[in-house]
């Protein structure tokens, strides 16, 4: 069962190779990648992304996961990614099964099969690549022989419609963690994985804290109603706690980060500079299930990112988080990274979270290096009532400010960020956008005839342990209605032009999301049915999802549309990211209210449950609120582009403004 | 200083393109501390610039590009730094300096060399479709140029044609260069065809040249591993190699070997 003994499949993958489409994803060779070493005591994992190369390479987490086993004495890790149609499609004719991309081993051979989860629509990917690797997807119909599935990520927060075919599910952060998995796993080697002993093992994983092992739960059903999960056996845990790590300055990885020959959809050095974040968002779920904030060292931070670019010859440094803007020492930090004399020629910084407001919009100018193609504002919602609603607490001077900064300051697009289907969203929300827009334009065009505004419109899908998962879906007809909505209100607005996401994508997501064990049916009749690669627009099909619903005779009104009571029982609620659930619905009773809670880092605190559940505090690197908007500081910076001082606040109101906002970054 | 650079491409990084190769070589560079000048304008772009196109998926002893440096060094201590940053698989046998070209490394060239290994095909098969093509005067080929279908004569286009087996002494392996997988079953069952190709207006491909040779096959199921071994110049009626070898330098790449 030693990964060591297996033979590559590279002879056998080399033929094909010659047929598919960028045959660079294949092959591994990267830069920077360590190369695994095998020995038969060391637990194999293989990491894999169920998503194409493109799209998994650069993600953060299997890197950092890739490395912190490899330094292990015990464990071992490759990587693998969804290999794309026309190489699966060749793999299954010629029998190849699916392979790693380092030493291209059998992906059926390794310990374990862990994937990272980020979004709802890899969910038939994943059974694919569990299917490719020759292992059978129902968990009750794996053997001793064959790997233990493991998800992790964002996605892995609601793993109840993947409780079928995984053996474990990983809440919260990795770094830890995999060594516990490691040991258990060693110690079920060392015993010679015997028949019937994958029970054994699932009630060791099930110990480890964070680890959530869904065959030794029961769910319980009142007619079409799930009314709870509880535990099958004495002594496996009622509840399951996210993990966090306290202090990120301990994991200063990757140490080693992995820059493909090929081209990739984050081509760049990415340093994370913080976990968490604390303005509440209420449709956020990233903010809410990765809390507390806890920066990182600003030195370390350095270090990182002079070593990063030395060793992968990048010349672009990502600083990533869930808002950069946020960060203690912002200025200072990306001032620091252009000036750095140890790297060979012109760095540049890209910041891919700005806050809506002109500070921001001035840090970026500062490293934009040239050529400014377009920023990216997040307001989310078209109206200041929406906007407390949601929580994105940024006012239209905020938005006006940013715009007039970009703008002024040589930009000539601006991307405006927005969801729509949000709770108690009426028409006059959706035609706030438009309006938004127009005065946006008429900013733009003061400065130059080329301005343009672009409005992005996301379809908002309620997510788990956010205060908006009880909120009923809006149907795909009355999306469609408010897009046209927005369309035919902005269509008089010269220069702006409006994207939106297709409502059906928007409605398959919401089957996936909130889903119970049920789902698992339905995804795998999706997939069975060649729904694979859903997340991407040429190949999902919406008319898969439906009628996989209906044959499982699973009403989507049930599961997507109808709003959450307070009373009944939602499917991760044996699941916590640390949130009361009292916090999460009071919350929501407030956004009903209209009501918007300030960022918590600089005010009382108002008692979510993470900080007090893991005996944390916020981290951060300074103890001064970052400079801009509603942050405190009091000056007017509307012009951006001037860096403030830094000013000692501790108390104070600030204006409910500023807020972060998605953003393509500087100088792209 | 300006350079030219020879390097060869050979194992698994061969599934790289051509585009993915200036990534490539632009981060070598960075990492090697080798400062390339960039042009002037309102977007700056590192001054190299790469020669003749390699199909993906082939590889290569005699690849080219030519730099334009912010400094001054040696070839032999260029090569050295690039050699150590360069990923496994690729790796830099010689750099010469050039004054400025007046000709592209793309437009200079007019012919390359190619071992092509075949798969399926016994050497009486391979040398009987050798002389029939040497022996046609003319080969009409319909293939896609630019996205139009076009009927063109390509025999002139090939140079040479001959066979060889695995005991022949001119043969380079691919194997034994890459060192990776030397018994799969894709490479060539030691029948491998040695052509010079003219690159020009006419010219022809390695994968071409199997469709005239073996019509009724799929060139990509008869193929197996593709080498180019030079690039020719023309100079004065002369032929030359770009930037020529000590023979021993062509047999020996130093790539690591890779695989458990």
């Amino acid at each position: 069962m030693s990964t060591v003994n297996a033979a590559s499949l590279w002879s056998r993958l080399e033929p094909l190779l010659a047929r598919v489409q960028k045959p660079a994803r294949y092959i591994g060779c990267e830069d920077g990648a360590v190369i695994p070493v095998h020995g038969p005591a060391k637990v194999s994992w293989l990491l894999a992304y169920p998503d194409s190369y493109e799209v998994g390479l650069p993600n953060q987490g299997l890197q950092i996961l890739f490395e912190i086993l490899n330094e292990r004495d015990d464990a071992v890790a490759e990587r693998t990614y969804a290999p794309w149609l026309d190489l699966d499609a060749l793999m299954r004719a010629h029998n190849v099964p699916l392979f790693s991309v380092d030493h291209h081993l059998p992906a059926g051979e390794f310990d374990i099969i862990a994937f990272n989860l980020s979004s709802e629509l890899v969910y038939t990917n994943l059974l694919n690549m569990i299917d490719l690797a020759g292992v059978p997807v129902r968990t009750v119909e794996r053997r001793p022989e064959h790997p233990i599935i493991v998800v992790g990520g964002h996605a892995a927060f609601n793993p109840e419609p993947l409780a079928d075919f995984i053996d474990a599910a990983v809440l919260g952060e990795g770094e830890e963690v995999v060594g516990e998995i490691t040991e258990v796993v060693s110690q079920w080697k060392a015993s010679g994985r015997t028949e019937g002993s994958r029970l054994a093992v699932h009630k060791a994983l099930a110990q480890i804290p964070g680890v959530y092992v869904p065959s030794l739960y029961e769910p319980h059903y009142d007619g079409l109603r799930l009314v709870g999960v509880t535990p099958r056996y004495a002594g496996v845990p009622d509840s399951v706690v996210k993990r966090t790590i306290s202090d990120l300055g301990q994991w200063p990885y990757p140490r080693s980060p992995i820059a493909p020959l090929t081209e990739v959809v984050h081509d760049r050095l990415a340093v994370e500079v913080f976990r968490g974040c604390t303005r509440g968002c209420r449709f956020c779920q990233a903010g809410m299930i990765t809390r507390p904030v806890r920066e990182r060292p600003a030195e370390q931070i350095r270090t990182m990112i002079s070593n990063g670019l030395r060793s992968t010859g990048y010349d672009t440094v990502s600083l990533t988080s869930l808002s950069t803007a946020d960060f203690s020492g912002i200025e200072t930090l990306v001032g620091d990274i252009v000036s750095d004399p140890t790297a060979c020629g012109q760095t540049s910084v890209s910041l891919p979270s700005l806050r809506v407001d002109a500070f921001t919009v001035g840090v970026a100018a500062g490293v934009a290096n040239g050529r400014r193609s377009g920023l990216t504002f997040a307001p989310e919602a078209g109206s200041w009532r929406l906007r407390q609603v949601i929580n994105k607490l940024i006012t239209e001077e905020d938005l006006y400010g940013a715009v007039e900064s970009a703008f002024s300051q040589g930009w000539h697009r601006a991307k405006l960020y927005f969801l729509t289907g949000l709770p108690t969203e009426t028409d006059d929300d959706t035609l706030g956008i438009a309006e938004l827009a127009a005065n946006c334009m008429k900013i733009g065009r003061r400065h130059t005839n080329r301005a343009a505004i672009t409005v992005s419109l996301g379809g908002f899908v309620p997510k788990p342990h956010t205060p908006f998962q009880w909120f009923g879906q809006n149907t795909v007809p009355e999306l469609r209605r408010k897009i046209q909505l927005l369309r035919d209100a902005t269509h008089r607005v010269k220069g702006a032009q409006v994207k939106w996401h297709d409502p059906r994508a928007t409605l398959a997501e919401g089957i996936a999301s909130r889903g119970d064990r049920r789902l698992g049916n339905v995804i795998e009749r999706v997939w069975r049915n060649g729904g694979i690669f859903q997340e991407w627009t040429e190949r999902f099909d919406v008319a898969l999802w439906e009628d996989a619903m209906a044959a499982e005779g699973l009403p989507v009104e049930e599961f997507v549309y109808r709003h959450r009571t307070a009373t009944e029982a939602l499917p991760w609620d044996h699941l916590t990211a640390g949130l009361h659930k009292d916090f999460l619905w009071q919350d929501w009773q407030a956004a009903l209210a209209e009501s918007g809670l300030e960022d918590c880092r600089w005010t009382p605190c108002y008692d979510c449950g993470v900080c007090t559940g893991y005996g944390l505090e916020h981290v951060v690197a300074s103890p001064i609120p970052p400079a801009g908007g509603s942050q405190g500081t009091g000056q007017d910076l509307a012009t951006g582009g001037v860096l403030p001082e830094p000013v000692l606040v501790a108390i104070g109101r600030r204006r409910p403004s500023d807020e972060f906002a998605k953003s393509e970054g500087a100088g792209e | 200083m300006r350079a030219r650079v020879r390097f060869s491409k050979l194992g698994k990084v061969r599934f790289t393109s051509h585009r993915d190769l200036a990534r490539v070589f632009e981060r070598a560079m960075r990492k090697a501390m080798i400062e390339v000048a960039y042009s002037d304008g309102f977007t700056p772009r590192p001054k190299v610039s790469f020669g003749l196109a390699l199909p993906t998926g082939a590889e290569s002893v005699a690849e080219y590009l030519d730099m334009e440096l912010v400094a001054d060094a040696t070839p032999g201590e260029l090569t050295g730094r690039l050699n150590a940053v360069l990923p496994r698989g690729f790796s830099v046998t010689m750099i010469e300096r050039i004054e400025r070209a007046d000709v592209s490394l793309q437009q200079d060239v007019i012919a390359c060399a190619w071992s092509i290994g075949l798969v399926g095909v016994t050497a009486a098969e391979a040398a009987a479709a050798a002389s029939r093509v040497l022996g046609a005067e003319t080969f009409v080929l319909e293939r896609s140029r630019k996205g139009e279908v076009r009927r063109d004569d390509v025999r002139p286009a090939i140079e040479s044609l001959s066979v060889t087996t695995d005991s022949s002494v001119d043969s380079v392996s691919a194997d034994s260069v890459s060192g990776e997988s030397v018994s799969g079953e894709s490479v060539s069952g030691g029948v491998t065809m040695q052509a010079v190709l003219a690159t020009r207006a006419r010219g022809l491909r390695p994968t071409e040249l199997l469709m005239v040779c073996f019509p009724d096959r799929d060139p990509l199921d008869v193929g197996g591993r593709v080498l180019r071994t030079c690039q020719w110049i023309e100079r004065d009626g002369a032929r030359w190699e770009l930037l020529p070898l000590p023979d021993a330098a062509v047999l020996t790449p130093t790539t690591e070997v890779v695989g458990v």
